[in-house]
């Protein structure tokens, strides 16, 4: 079912999802949001759209394989996790850049692992999402 | 030190990390299954020997002390669970590859199995009890898909079975977690044993008891709570059934014992009384249903049942002798079971059946099969000296050293009950002349042979040498009797945090 | 405020044991569903309800201001529901298959695997 206002309410919606999301991943390590509501924010975007558009819509927007950014948000999580112990510390300590950076502020470890766990969430809630409307198209 | 107490978890996630970056391609997926595997083995074994060498290994994540940040410990009885784990990813990545369909290996079948390892051996490496929880959801959830991938009929239905009662085990065990924190305000396991016995609130430490016993209960699949075991173990691949049957039941075993030795050891004649009452019962009630089954998987889930019991058994009677015969047979239980699943899938694929009437001729065609099979199935029954004798007998002597003569006898009389229903398998799957002629499908058979010869080598070889295994077996009770080297390793890793 | 509290924790816990027990699929689902919040809201309550600062050292001190929220809780409870957001969307997807390959809602139907 295609409605014309919900369609041109999406358009208007959906980077202003996007954005939000990226702002709550960054502030996400000392303020509240995260890596995890961050990816549940785009995962909605995500819905949005496949409900508007349909899913092979949806699936083209997303260009990647959703099982391909779960793979790569787990890589970059083990990653950030093991950095620390090439640096002789246990395993998932936090390291920090001592400088922060304009816009973003304090970069380290824990805000690699948050972008890890964003794209896992992406790629998860996608595939969810995906799953179940092919199950209600046949 | 510190990373090999880690790798069991790394190597697995590892694994299925690169196998999903290269989802579509097959071959790869099978190459990297045995590799990490293989490299999951022999970091358990390299883990083993250090306890085994240098005492209890610790770690803390993320360089928090303690109470605080969450611990790894690696004692005798982890480092040995985390090995027959590894042999068990081992034998099954390798079975896997003559046995699993196209189809689903297609939809993930192996990256699966690994995470499944990750959350395995986390369960058996963390000092933490919350994250205990989150590592049973780890293999839990990735042990839900394996039962249900391929959607056939008797799998969906096994597996609303299984998910179910999986799930009511999982919100309990998450409910005692937090009336644990709330009564005590930590959750390391370390902490704990110290807090806990200073504690003088008995009323709250024995609700706590119970509600972990029934979590950890339902999933070691003990009496009353076991009905999804046998309505649900047969019905995914034969590959999926064994590492089930050998491995995932054993993670509830290791829960209650480690609970049940660190925690709650404050009114040992109530709880662990209790314990050895459910364990007599979960003996017999699983080989009575063993006995009345006619479907070559459902009786083997129906044992598994039962030889659940003997491992409990170990730990109700709780002496030092118990604990390391109840590890004892853990690791046989492992072994064996894995390898009649395994027996009975090549039968399957030699007579494109698991219904035991109509089966036949096995032992005429495929004498070596048949070897095979009366090795694991004498062994299960305790027959000397195979692996299981030593185990049982390690058992049925700390119960009469205890003066439990009823619990002794029940472990005798099962085991007799056993070699009767194995032998009904012997005499309907391989002795008889079997109903209808079959057409043997042989394809990659080597695959599905090699790893139950393995298997069958190690109960030969493990019942003729057994005084190192026996050894150590003692040491890792020795720990868990007395916890004292467990929570000092705790102490001094997070000492030594910079 | 807990006693309350304590109320309808159990009768979160009762409703969920309940819909477990009925015979619709559908409902089992919301069954453990409820399980997961009365397990979730049990953790809460249990380890003291406090109106507190965020447990987090200001710049310049050395200790948090006092009175300040217990963090572990909550963290937990974080971890159970992503946790059990995932097994839910999980067991949603596969009692839908489920549901389409026996056509019927009625647990009672389900008995080929154990005759």
């Amino acid at each position: 079912m295609y409605s014309l206002i919900l369609a041109t309410a999406t358009r208007l919606l959906i980077p202003l999802m996007l954005i939000f999301s990226i702002f709550l991943l960054i502030r996400g390590h000392n303020e509240p949001g995260g890596g995890f509501v961050g990816g549940l924010v785009v995962g909605a975007a995500f819905t949005l759209y496949a409900a508007v558009y349909g899913v092979s819509q949806a699936q083209n927007a997303l260009r990647f394989d959703p099982k391909r950014i779960v793979a790569v948000g787990l890589l970059v999580a083990l990653v950030s996790g093991l950095l620390a112990f090439f640096q002789g510390l246990p395993l998932m300590t936090g390291l920090w850049y001592p400088q922060p950076l304009p816009v973003i502020g304090k970069v380290g470890t824990p805000l690699l692992f948050d972008v890890g766990v964003y794209l896992v969430v992406i790629g998860i809630t996608a595939t969810i999402m995906f799953t179940l409307f092919e199950v209600e198209g046949e | 030190m510190d990373i090999l107490i880690v790798l069991p978890v790394l190597i697995p996630f590892a694994t299925s990390i690169v196998m999903l970056l290269c989802w579509s391609r097959r071959d790869i997926h099978r190459f990297l299954n045995v590799v990490g595997a293989v490299l999951l083995l022999i970091a358990s074994l390299v883990l083993l020997n250090s306890v085994a060498h240098n005492g209890v290994h610790a770690t803390q994540l993320g360089n928090w002390p303690a109470p605080f940040g969450i611990s790894f410990v690696a004692d005798l009885f982890s480092a040995i669970m985390v090995v027959i784990a590894g042999l068990t990813a081992v034998v099954g990545a390798v079975y896997s590859l003559g046995s699993m369909d196209q189809a689903r290996e297609r939809f993930g079948y192996y990256p699966l199995l690994h995470t499944m390892f990750m959350g395995i051996c986390g369960a058996f490496l963390t000092g933490d009890i919350f994250n205990l929880y989150v590592w049973f959801e780890v293999l839990l959830i990735s042990s839900f898909v394996l039962m249900a991938l391929g959607g056939e009929r008797a799998q969906l239905e096994g597996s609303i079975k299984y998910v179910t009662l999986n799930l009511l085990s999982s919100a309990l065990f998450l409910s005692a977690v937090g009336i644990l924190y709330g009564a005590v305000g930590t959750l390391n396991m370390a902490d704990l044993a110290q807090q806990l016995s200073l504690l003088d609130q008995p009323g709250i430490v024995l609700t706590l008891a119970m509600l972990f016993l029934v979590a950890f209960g339902i999933k070691a699949a003990i009496f009353p709570l076991f009905a999804w075991l046998p309505a649900s173990y047969h019905t995914p691949p034969i590959a999926v059934s064994a590492i089930f049957a050998g491995l995932l039941t054993k993670v509830g075993v290791y829960s209650l014992i480690r609970v049940f030795s660190l925690l709650f050891v404050q009114n040992i004649t109530l709880t662990h009384g209790l314990i050895l009452i459910l364990a007599g019962l979960t003996m017999v009630t699983g080989v009575l249903g063993a006995v009345a089954q006619n479907e070559f998987r459902r009786v083997l889930a129906f044992h598994s049942i039962s030889q659940i019991g003997y491992m409990i058994m170990g730990l109700g009677l709780f002496t030092q002798l118990a604990l390391a015969g109840a590890i004892f047979y853990i690791m046989h239980h492992t072994v064996v079971k894995m390898n009649l699943f395994l027996v009975s899938g090549i039968v399957h694929r030699l007579r494109g059946s698991y219904e035991l009437k109509d089966l036949g001729d096995v032992y005429k065609t495929h004498p070596w099969l048949a070897i095979l099979f009366l090795i694991s199935a004498f062994s299960l029954a305790g027959f000397p000296p195979l692996f299981g004798f030593w185990a049982k007998l390690m058992l049925v002597q700390a119960g009469l050293q205890a003066e439990h003569y009823v619990i002794a006898a029940t472990a005798l009389l099962v085991g007799l009950l056993t070699a009767f229903s194995m032998a009904k398998i012997w005499a309907e799957a391989f002795w008889k002349k079997a109903p209808t002629p079959a057409q043997p499908n042989t394809r990659n058979l080597g695959f599905m042979v090699a790893p139950v010869v393995g298997l069958t080598l190690i109960t030969i070889a493990v019942g003729l040498v057994t005084q190192p295994f026996y050894d150590l077996m003692v040491d890792a009770a020795n720990q868990l009797a007395d916890p004292s080297a467990y929570i000092a390793a705790v102490q001094s890793a997070s000492l030594a945090l910079r | 405020m807990e006693f309350i509290w304590a109320i309808v924790i159990g009768a979160l816990y009762a409703a969920g044991l309940y819909m477990i027990m009925r015979r619709s699929i559908v409902k089992i689902i919301l069954g453990l569903a409820l399980l997961g919040y009365a397990a979730n809201l049990l953790i809460f309550i249990v380890s003291n309800l406090t109106r507190g600062n965020p447990p987090l050292v200001p710049p310049g001190a050395t200790a948090p201001i006092a009175p300040y929220a217990d963090p572990l809780p909550q963290a937990l409870i974080l971890t159970a529901i992503v946790i059990g957001f995932g097994v839910q969307a999980f067991t949603i997807v596969l009692f839908r298959r489920a549901y389409r390959s026996f056509g019927a809602d009625d647990i009672d139907e389900l008995r080929t695997t154990e005759r």
